[in-house]
C-alpha cells in the first residue's frame, strides 16, 4: 500500500476536469472543508458501495459546510455517466491526463493498477491536510472516520 | 466497530444476551441483500438459540426509489407487532417493490391498508429508518448488507460458509 499525505501537510493544490469542458481546482474550495476521496474506478460492481453510502450522507458532510469531492483515473465523459446512473450529487474529477498525476502527490497511486488507491482524505478551510486513511483496496471504507474527523475538526 | 448497541428497541429474533448477535444494515430494494436473506435464515437455522439476529433499515435511497418506503413500511407493520412477516413479506418479493406490494402485504397481515398509506405519505416512520442509518454510518456500515458480528464489521463474501466461519470464529 503506498504511503498516503499525512496530516499536518499542506494538500497540493490541483485543477482537474469535473465535466468534459469545466475544471475545478482545490483552492476554489478554500475556505471550508474538503473532504477527498480517491476511488479505483468507476462502474465498481458492487451497489450500494463507498461512493453510494457518501452520495446518501451528503446532508450530513453538510452540517459542517464540507465539500466532498471523488477523485478516479477515468475520464470525464465516464464520470458523467457513472454519477447520472448512480445519482451522485457531488462533484467527481478527472485524475486522467497525466493519469494519476494528482493521485501520485497525495501518495494515492497504485502504479501496478494503474489507479488510485481507496484513500480518504480531509482538508480544513486552511488547506491543510487534518485525517487521512488509506483502506485496502477490497474494502470500502465507511464514513464513520471521517464524519469523527470533521467532528473534532469544528471543536479545535 | 458497532456503535449503537443491541436493545429491545432493535427488530431482534433470539435472545439478545445469545453468545453470537448478528446484525444486518440492509437495505430492501439492494440485489445483494435479496441474495443475502435466505442465507440469514440458513445461518439462524444452523446456530438456533445460540444466535440471534438483528436487522437495521440502510436505505441507500438515491439509488433504490423504493428502499425508503419499503422500510417505512416494515416500520410500521412493527407498530402491529408484525414486522417479521413484513420483513419476509417484502425480502420474498424483492422484484415487486412498490405501493401496490405494500398494500397487499398489509392486508394479507390483516392490517389496514389506509393506515399505512397514511403512515406513509406522512413520513411517519422516517424518523426511526434515519436512526438506523445515521446509526449505521457511524458504525462504518460501508455498503449494503454491512454484517457485524458481536459487533465486529465482517468484510468480505457473505456466503452461507462465509458467514458460519466468521461467527464460529467470533464464538471462540
Amino acid at each position: 500500500m503506498a504511503q498516503i499525505l499525512q496530516p499536518g501537510t499542506a494538500a497540493p493544490d490541483f485543477a482537474l476536469p469535473v465535466t468534459p469542458d469545466q475544471k475545478l481546482s482545490l483552492r476554489e474550495l478554500r475556505g471550508r472543508p474538503v473532504i477527498l476521496v480517491f476511488y479505483p474506478a468507476d462502474w465498481s460492481p458492487v451497489c450500494g458501495d463507498e461512493l453510494g453510502v457518501f452520495n446518501e450522507i451528503l446532508p450530513e458532510f453538510g452540517k459542517y459546510n464540507a465539500e466532498l469531492v471523488g477523485i478516479s483515473v477515468d475520464g470525464a465523459w465516464c464520470h458523467d455517466a457513472f454519477a447520472k446512473d448512480r445519482h451522485l450529487h457531488f462533484p467527481l474529477l478527472c485524475d486522467f491526463e497525466p493519469k494519476g498525476a494528482v493521485a501520485k502527490k497525495y501518495g494515492a497511486y497504485r502504479e501496478a493498477d494503474g489507479f488510485c488507491e481507496r484513500a480518504l482524505f480531509l482538508i480544513d478551510a486552511q488547506g491543510v491536510i487534518r485525517w487521512s486513511y488509506c483502506s485496502p483496496v477490497a474494502v470500502n471504507p465507511g464514513a464513520d472516520g471521517v464524519l469523527a474527523a470533521l467532528e473534532s475538526l469544528g471543536k479545535k | 466497530m458497532l456503535k449503537v448497541p443491541v436493545t429491545s428497541d432493535d427488530h431482534i429474533q433470539g435472545d439478545e444476551k445469545a453468545p453470537v448477535v448478528l446484525v444486518e444494515y440492509g437495505d430492501y430494494e439492494c440485489p445483494h441483500c435479496g441474495h443475502a436473506y435466505p442465507i440469514v435464515k440458513s445461518v439462524q437455522k444452523h446456530f438456533g438459540k445460540r444466535l440471534a439476529f438483528v436487522f437495521r433499515n440502510f436505505p441507500l435511497s438515491q439509488m433504490h426509489p423504493n428502499a425508503e418506503p419499503a422500510a417505512e413500511t416494515a416500520e410500521f407493520a412493527d407498530a402491529h407487532q408484525r414486522f417479521w412477516q413484513m420483513h419476509d413479506g417484502i425480502f420474498q418479493n424483492q422484484e415487486n417493490l412498490g405501493m401496490e406490494l405494500f398494500v397487499e402485504l398489509a392486508e394479507e397481515l390483516k392490517l389496514s391498508a389506509a393506515d399505512l398509506q397514511t403512515a406513509l405519505k406522512g413520513r411517519e416512520y422516517e424518523p426511526r429508518v434515519k436512526n438506523d442509518f445515521l446509526g449505521g454510518v457511524r458504525s462504518g456500515v460501508n455498503g449494503t448488507p454491512t454484517f457485524f458480528i458481536n459487533g465486529h464489521r465482517h468484510d468480505g463474501p457473505f456466503e452461507f460458509e462465509d458467514l458460519v466461519a466468521a461467527i464460529e470464529g467470533r464464538m471462540g
